[in-house]
C-alpha cells in the first residue's frame, strides 16, 4: 500500500477507536473506578423535553427595585434637610419614578449643594423658580440606574439558587438570559408548582406595628387613614380550622424591621395549640434592633407581614432578647417547611414573574426518546438501500460512511456534552438523509466522466476534485442557517442547530475524505479496472 | 441505475413564463391571507398555555372540556393528540399559568373530580407569558429574513449578483409556500417551525448553488452560446442530483413525518414541503432571474 493511504488509515482509525471510547460513557451507566480515573466521562446529556423537568424564565420587575430604592432615597433625603434645618414645602415620588422635592426661594441655593454633595446619584432632571419657591425634579442618573437594575437580577439569581439548592433539584441550571430574565432548568422534578411556589416567592418579611386607634373594618370601608395601610391574614375557622377566613389589619406603613438580618429559620413542630411554626434566628444586629423595637412598644401589637400577608399580629407582653421570634399561621409541614427554605435563602431584591414555563413529565419524554431511535432506523435504512440500489458498489461505500459519521457525530456530541433535545434527535435523522449528498453528487461525477471515456481512475480524481466547490458550498449554506438558528433559539431548538452544524462538519469529513481512501487504495494497488456505480 | 437518463434535455426554460406567472400568484395568495387572516400561531408566538393530557380510559372531548369547565378558563381548544387510541389530548388555554396561578395543580383537581385520580397524566404543560411570546415572533421573523438574505450574499460573493439574486427569490418562494401550506394544513406556528423555516432556507439553496456550479462551468466551455441554452442545459445536466440529494432527505422526512411523533410531525411537514418547493423553484424560479436579470442589462 502507499503511504499516503497507510497515513489515512491510521488517522481515522485513531479517530474512530476515540469516538469508540467517548460513546462509552453516553451507552453505559456506571463505570467502574479505574475507567474514570483517565478515561472520558464525558456524555451526551438529555434535554429537559426527553428526561422530563420543568424550563422556567423568570422576568425579574427590576423597575420595583428602582422605586424601592428611590423610596428610601426620599426618606433619606428628608432625615437630611431636617437636619439642616431646611424647611420643606412638598416631598413625594411621581410615577415617572421622579423625586419632586419644592423648598422656599431662599434655601434653593443649600438645597442645590446638599444634593451636589450628599446625593451623587442623583440628577436634577428640571428645577424652576415659581412664586411658591424653587421645584426640584429629581431622578436616579443612568449609570447608577443600570448598575441597580443589574445588581438587582443578580442577587435575584443568587437568592433563586439559594433557594433551588435548599429544595434538593440534582443538577439545576440557573443562569441569566438577556436583561432581566433568569433561567431556571430543573431536571427530573417531580412537583412543579412546588418548586414554582418556591422560586417565585418574594420572601419579604417586615414587622410592623398594628393601629389600634382605628377599627379595620371602618378603614375598609371608608379608606385607611394617613400613615396606615390595610393588609389582609388568613384565620383559621369552623371545626377544627379546616376552612379559612380573610381577616383585615389595619398597620402602622413604617416598616419596623425586615427580614434582613435572618441568620436562620426552622421548622418546630407545633404544639397542642397549633400546628408548625417558623423560628426564626437573627443575627446580632437583628437581636439588637428586635429588643429595641419590642422595648419601645410593649402591649402594642406587631404584626408579621410577609409579602404583604399578615401571618399574626401578636402582644409585645415584654421586652424580647436573646433574638428569637416565631411565625405561627395556618399551614402544615410541607408549607412550614417551603416557608422557611425562603427565609434562609432570603428576600428577592425585587418580585419576579413567570413569563415562560415548560414542565415536560419523563413518560412523555421516554415515549418521545423511542419514537426518535424508531424513526431513524426507519429512515436511515431507507437511505441506506436507496444508495445501494442506486449506486451499486459507490453507494455502498456512501453508506459506511454515513455509519461513520453518525459514529464521529455523536462522539462530538458526548465530548462537548451537547444536550440532546426532540428536535435535536429530528436534526439527527435529517442529517443521515443530508449525509448521503456529498456522496451523492461525487458519483454523479463519476459517472458523468466515465461518460466521457476516462478511464476508472480518471474518472474518480475528477469526480472528486470537480464535485468538492460544489460539496462546501451546499453545506457552508446549510451551516450558516444553522448558525442563525442557534443563535435565535432557544434550549430545544438549539439542540437542533447544534446536531445540524456538528453533523454538517462530520458528513463533509466521511463522505468525501473518508471514501476517497478506498479507491486510492485500489488505485494504487492497480486494482481498479472496473468501479461499481 | 439512472433516473434520468444522459443526454435528456427537457425545455425548462421554455415554461419559465407559466411558472413564474403561477408561483407568482401563489406567492401572492400566501402573502395575502399571511397579513389578512394571518397564521395560526402557537402558544410560543401567540402567549397562552398547552396541556397535553393522557387518560387511562377512553374520553371523548365534550368529557374533558366538561372536566376543565370548572376552572373557568375561558376560550379553551381541545383535539386530539397522537396516534389513534392513544387517549391522549392537546388542551389550548388563552391564559398562562401566571395569570391562573398554580395551573396545574388546578386542572389536577378538576381532572380528578371527574375522571378519578391515577386515571389520567398531564404529560407536559407550556405556558408563555403575552410579551416574551411577541419577542420571539419577531426574533423568529427576522432569523428566517437574514438567513435569506445571507444565502443571496455567499452565492453573489461565491457566484455572481445576479445568482445571489435569483437564489433569493427562489428563497422567498419556497419560504412562502412552506408558510402557505402550514396555514392550509392548519398546523400551529411555533418554535419548531422557524427552526424548519430556517433549515429549508439553508438546504433549498443547496439545489441553486449545484446548478449555478455547472452554470459557470458551462459558461466557461462555451462562450458563445446564448445564456438560455446554457441554463437549460445546465439544469438538464445537473437534473438527478437535485431529484436525488432532495430525495434521500425526503425518504428520511416521511420517516420522521409518520413515525416521529406528534411534536415533532409539524417540522417534517414543513421541511418536506420546503425540500420539494426547493427543486421546483431551482428549475423553474431561479433560472428566470437570472435571465430576465441578463435582459434587463442588455436594454
Amino acid at each position: 500500500m502507499q503511504r499516503g493511504v497507510v497515513v489515512r488509515l491510521v488517522i481515522f482509525s485513531v479517530l474512530t477507536f476515540a469516538a469508540l471510547f467517548y460513546l462509552v460513557p453516553t451507552f453505559t451507566g456506571e463505570f467502574p473506578s479505574w475507567w474514570s480515573g483517565f478515561l472520558p466521562t464525558e456524555r451526551i446529556h438529555l434535554g429537559l423535553d426527553l428526561q422530563g423537568g420543568s424550563h422556567i424564565v423568570l422576568e425579574v420587575k427590576v423597575d420595583k427595585a428602582v422605586e424601592n430604592t428611590l423610596e428610601r432615597i426620599k426618606e433619606e433625603l428628608r432625615k437630611l434637610l431636617r437636619e439642616k434645618a431646611v424647611p420643606l414645602n412638598e416631598l413625594d415620588r411621581n410615577q415617572a419614578n421622579q423625586i419632586r422635592l419644592k423648598v422656599s426661594a431662599a434655601s434653593g441655593d443649600k438645597v442645590r449643594d446638599l444634593l451636589k454633595s450628599e446625593f451623587a446619584n442623583l440628577t436634577v432632571v428640571n428645577s424652576q423658580v415659581s412664586s411658591g419657591g424653587v421645584d426640584f425634579l429629581l431622578a436616579l442618573n443612568e449609570k447608577e440606574l443600570r448598575s441597580l437594575r443589574d445588581a438587582t437580577v443578580d442577587q435575584s439569581l443568587e437568592t433563586i439558587r439559594n433557594r433551588i439548592d435548599q429544595f434538593g433539584v440534582s443538577e439545576p441550571i440557573i443562569q441569566r438570559q438577556g436583561q432581566q430574565d433568569i433561567l431556571v432548568q430543573l431536571p427530573g422534578i417531580q412537583d412543579p408548582e412546588r418548586a414554582k411556589e418556591i422560586i417565585g416567592k418574594t420572601a419579604l418579611l417586615e414587622f410592623k406595628l398594628l393601629d389600634e386607634a382605628h377599627s379595620a373594618e371602618e378603614a375598609v370601608k371608608n379608606g385607611s387613614p394617613p400613615g396606615t395601610q390595610i393588609l389582609y391574614g388568613y384565620a383559621a375557622k369552623g371545626e377544627g380550622g379546616l376552612r379559612t377566613e380573610k381577616v383585615p389589619y389595619l398597620l402602622d406603613a413604617r416598616t419596623l424591621m425586615t427580614g434582613e438580618y435572618i441568620a436562620d429559620a426552622r421548622v418546630r413542630p407545633g404544639s397542642n395549640l397549633g400546628g408548625p411554626y417558623v423560628e426564626l434566628i437573627l443575627n446580632s444586629g437583628g437581636a439588637r434592633l428586635f429588643e429595641r423595637v419590642t422595648a419601645e412598644n410593649v402591649k402594642r401589637r406587631l404584626a408579621i407581614v410577609l409579602d404583604n400577608r399578615v401571618y399574626s399580629a401578636p402582644v409585645i407582653q415584654e421586652r424580647i432578647g436573646g433574638g428569637r421570634a416565631s411565625i405561627t399561621g395556618t399551614f402544615d409541614m410541607k408549607e412550614a417547611r417551603d416557608l422557611a427554605i425562603v427565609l434562609r435563602a432570603g428576600a428577592l431584591p425585587a418580585p419576579v414573574e413567570i413569563a415562560e414555563e415548560r414542565t415536560v413529565g419523563p413518560s412523555l419524554g421516554s415515549d418521545s426518546i423511542r419514537q426518535g431511535i424508531i424513526s431513524f432506523v426507519v429512515g436511515s435504512s431507507l437511505v441506506v438501500l436507496f444508495m445501494m440500489i442506486y449506486y451499486k458498489g459507490a453507494g455502498a461505500l456512501a453508506d459506511v460512511a454515513l455509519i461513520f459519521h453518525i459514529l464521529f457525530l455523536l462522539a462530538i456530541l458526548a465530548v462537548f456534552k451537547a444536550v440532546l433535545t426532540l428536535p435535536g434527535i429530528a436534526g439527527i435523522v435529517l442529517i443521515a438523509g443530508m449525509a448521503v449528498d456529498a456522496n451523492v453528487l461525487i458519483n454523479e461525477r463519476i459517472r458523468e466522466e466515465l461518460r466521457l471515456g476516462k478511464s476508472s481512475r480518471a474518472a474518480i480524481e475528477a469526480g472528486y476534485e470537480r464535485a468538492l466547490p460544489a460539496i462546501i458550498d451546499t453545506n457552508v449554506t446549510t451551516f450558516l442557517s444553522g448558525l442563525i438558528l442557534f443563535q435565535f433559539g432557544t434550549g430545544p431548538i438549539k439542540g437542533f442547530a447544534v446536531t445540524l452544524c456538528v453533523g454538517i462538519l462530520t458528513t463533509v469529513v466521511t463522505a468525501v475524505y473518508m471514501t476517497r481512501i478506498y479507491y486510492d487504495y485500489r488505485i494504487g494497488a492497480r486494482k481498479l479496472t472496473r468501479i461499481s456505480i | 441505475m439512472e433516473l434520468i437518463k444522459p443526454g435528456t434535455n427537457i425545455p425548462f426554460t421554455k415554461y419559465r413564463h407559466i411558472a413564474v406567472v403561477l408561483s407568482t400568484v401563489v406567492n401572492l395568495v400566501v402573502l395575502v391571507v399571511l397579513f389578512t387572516k394571518g397564521p395560526n400561531l402557537g402558544v410560543d408566538f401567540a402567549g397562552g398555555t398547552v396541556v397535553q393530557l393522557r387518560f387511562a380510559q377512553k374520553v371523548s372531548i365534550p368529557e374533558v372540556r366538561e372536566a376543565l369547565g370548572q376552572l373557568g378558563t375561558g376560550d379553551t381548544v381541545i383535539q386530539d393528540f397522537g396516534q389513534e387510541g392513544s387517549n391522549e389530548f392537546l388542551v389550548r388555554l388563552e391564559k398562562t399559568s401566571v395569570q391562573l396561578g398554580a395551573l396545574g395543580e388546578q386542572l389536577r383537581a378538576g381532572l380528578s373530580q371527574r375522571f378519578g385520580s391515577g386515571r389520567f397524566e398531564i404529560r407536559r404543560i407550556e405556558s408563555v407569558g403575552p410579551k416574551v411570546g411577541q419577542e420571539l415572533r419577531q426574533r423568529g421573523t427576522w432569523s428566517v429574513i437574514a438567513a435569506t438574505v445571507m444565502m443571496g450574499v455567499y452565492i453573489w460573493f461565491r457566484f455572481e449578483l445576479r445568482f445571489g439574486l435569483g437564489a433569493v427569490i427562489a428563497l422567498i418562494h419556497d419560504v412562502l409556500v412552506t408558510i402557505g401550506a402550514l396555514m392550509l394544513a392548519h398546523y400551529e406556528f411555533d418554535l419548531t417551525i422557524v427552526a424548519a423555516l430556517l433549515t429549508v432556507v439553508g438546504y433549498s439553496v443547496n439545489d441553486t448553488v449545484i446548478v449555478c456550479d455547472r452554470v459557470r462551468e458551462n459558461m466557461r466551455k462555451s462562450r458563445r452560446e446564448k445564456l438560455e441554452i446554457i441554463i437549460n442545459t445546465s439544469i438538464n445536466e445537473t437534473l438527478s442530483r437535485t431529484i436525488i440529494t432532495t430525495g434521500t432527505a425526503i425518504l428520511v422526512l416521511v420517516a420522521l413525518f409518520l413515525l416521529g411523533g406528534g411534536v415533532i410531525r409539524p417540522f417534517a411537514f414543513a421541511l418536506l414541503v420546503g425540500f420539494s418547493s426547493g427543486v421546483y423553484s431551482t428549475i423553474f424560479i431561479a433560472s428566470p432571474v437570472i435571465l430576465l436579470w441578463e435582459r434587463g442589462k442588455r436594454s
